[in-house]
């Protein structure tokens, strides 16, 4: 056909696939961890969680599929449900602020590479397909762009709502974000610095083949331990989900959508899980080699027992992309476990943390990469420092001074304002 | 005026880190979770039971709804003494005794009524009784009522128990007593 031979309609074709895929995808693991955050929260507080939803029934059955009805539920729920707009608020900003927040973090995944390159055996252009929305050089900055902008969602709905509590939360959202935004560049300068590139393919390039003589998978995380888990904690508090949920704090203020209802609400809850997986799926590129499976060859082939999936080829293309769901899951299920441990933090620890803890760790982290480079790049002085940096967080950590019970001064206890 | 003096506690940088208690804690939860999704039923911490699907078994002296025995001929045990009606401290037992034709027998009751919303439960009217005629071993539970008069159950109510022992019933079985609705 005449129309393949156009470069454009070649382009169009592959790419509105590639969004179909990668945008069905992501929403599909957002709705299911609407489900996922409930039950797996209920298991670990020794109860059952949401399962009792269903429609139909199965040989007197009802089916309830674990309960993932309920999401089903939910949703036609919130659909169905009066979109109550305060009289004094801002009618055009009220409505645009859902979306800016949830299209925003979507669009972080446009620069995340899903799968390994695709090859047809055509003539170029149309010898390959890359499994990745958008390959532009920067892309990192792209997505740290996108993911600043993801907080115009919340400050604009903390605004426009015209209610004290709602712009409370836009605020403690701003402040959060900008303090944490720091730490999450600066933590990935040490993958910039390590693959030299911003682009989130080549950083993957740099991840394959393996260290100490092939017992670990060259992944990001093993070559930034320290910057993974900086990464890590940085990325989770962008995402405004406990411990750092001060935006919300549904116990003190109700947060920045307080005044929304119906799938306005609905919007920026997906679009928290949405967060949820886009910081998944971004760990799992940067840190964790993305799509490639471990124990993949140098050349890019995959040899699972007689099998050889060769590189460009369907086989390690769909290998590939399970991989990377694999690992997109188990990110997103240590955020849920991570959530539901651990108590929000009050406002100044947040920001002791911010800014006296991962911003000098991730600093510390930096000058010691960037000089383990410079003396060798073929990264063996890099994994060595990264291992001595690794050992003093844990000498320092590890043997210093535990809780000590000191008792209370006598007749302090009265009045004694101290306490939360 | 009772001053509780509270001691203060110092963190190290063991917890300022909050890397290993947050690790600590992570792994408690974790814990919590494998073991209530792949452990075993009697063992795990969860111990929901998804009510009307699953009952738990119930002991075998638990007390359920009272009935009646019958002798071989389906006549009624009771000789009408008043035993259990004198030892109820709820006054929930009412008997309305009648002489018998058969000879071997003195009395028996006309009218025996237990009234399930004055019942405590307590089961002595089945200590007290010198026939054997009372049971609270059916298992059942008591039925929900619409009027307070359904609450009255009648000798007939009672005997229709008679041979049921012991069984906790399906769910919904309550209610289909005699074949009379009790319309819920």
């Amino acid at each position: 056909m005449d129309l393949w031979h156009n470069v454009a309609f070649f382009y169009l074709v592959t790419t509105v696939i590639k969004f179909a895929v990668i945008a069905g995808f992501v929403l599909t693991v957002a709705a299911l961890l609407t489900w996922m955050e409930r039950r797996q929260s209920a298991y670990m507080q020794d109860r059952m969680g949401p399962h009792r939803a269903s429609f139909f029934s199965f040989r007197g059955k009802p089916v309830t599929l674990w309960g993932l009805v309920h999401v089903i539920a939910d949703s036609t729920k919130m659909l169905f449900k009066e979109p109550f707009m305060p009289g004094a608020a801002d009618a055009f900003v009220f409505q645009l602020a859902p979306a800016v927040g949830f299209v925003s973090s979507l669009m972080i995944m446009a620069f995340v590479p899903f799968g390994p390159d695709l090859h047809t055996g055509l003539e170029a252009p149309w010898d390959v397909i890359p499994l990745q929305l958008v390959r532009v050089d920067g892309g990192l900055l792209w997505i740290l762009a996108m993911g600043s902008l993801g907080i115009y969602g919340t400050a604009l709905a903390g605004w426009s709502s015209n209610n004290k509590f709602a712009l409370l939360g836009g605020i403690r959202a701003s402040a959060q974000s900008v303090s944490y935004e720091i730490a999450l560049g600066l933590t990935l300068v040490g993958m910039l610095m390590v693959s030299g590139s911003s682009e989130l393919s080549a950083m993957l390039e740099v991840q394959r083949g393996d260290i100490l003589g092939g017992w670990l998978p060259r992944w990001g995380l093993f070559l930034q331990p320290v910057g993974a888990m900086l990464y890590f904690i940085a990325a989770m508090a962008e995402t405004k989900r406990a411990p750092f949920d001060m935006p919300e704090g549904e116990s003190e203020i109700i947060g920045y959508f307080v005044e929304y209802s119906s799938m306005g609400f609905g919007l920026f809850m997906l679009g928290e899980f949405v967060e949820v997986v886009v910081l998944a799926a971004l760990f799992s590129t940067v840190f964790l080699g993305g799509w490639m499976p471990p124990g993949m060859a140098v050349d890019g082939s995959v040899h699972l027992g007689p099998l050889t999936l060769a590189a460009g080829s369907v086989g390690l293309a769909l290998l590939g992309m399970a991989t990377f769901a694999f690992k997109v899951l188990l990110m997103c299920v240590l955020q849920l476990q991570v959530r539901w441990t651990l108590p929000r933090f009050r406002y100044d620890q947040l920001m002791d943390v911010g800014w006296k803890m991962l911003l000098p760790w991730s600093l510390v982290n930096m000058v010691v990469s960037m000089a383990a480079i410079w003396w060798d790049p073929t990264f063996t002085k890099l994994l060595q420092l990264n291992g001595v940096l690794t050992f003093l967080f844990v000498l320092v950590v590890a043997a210093g001074p535990k809780r000590t019970e000191r008792a209370a001064p006598q007749g302090m206890a009265l009045g004694d304002s101290h306490g939360h | 005026m009772a001053i509780k003096v509270r001691d203060r506690v110092e963190f190290g940088a063991y917890e300022r880190s909050y890397l290993p208690e947050v690790i600590r804690g992570v792994g408690i939860t974790l814990r919590h979770l494998l073991g209530n999704l792949f452990g075993r039923k009697e063992t795990r911490a969860l111990q929901t039971l998804n009510y009307p699907d699953e009952q738990r078994v119930y002991p075998k002296r638990y007390r359920g709804q009272h009935r009646l025995l019958a002798r071989e001929d389906g006549s009624p045990r009771c000789v009408a003494c008043y035993m259990c009606a004198t030892a109820c401290p709820a006054y929930c037992i009412h008997i309305v005794a009648a002489e018998s034709d058969d000879p071997e027998i003195e009395k028996y009751p006309a009218a025996f009524e237990i009234d399930q919303l004055r019942c405590i439960y307590c089961g002595l009217c089945v200590e007290a009784c010198p026939e054997d005629a009372i049971r609270m071993d059916t298992g059942v539970h008591t039925p929900p009522f619409l009027s307070r008069d359904d609450a009255v159950m009648g000798r007939v109510d009672l005997m229709a128990l008679s041979g049921q022992a012991g069984t906790p019933p399906a769910y919904g079985a309550q209610n289909a007593r005699e074949g009379k609705p009790r319309g819920c």
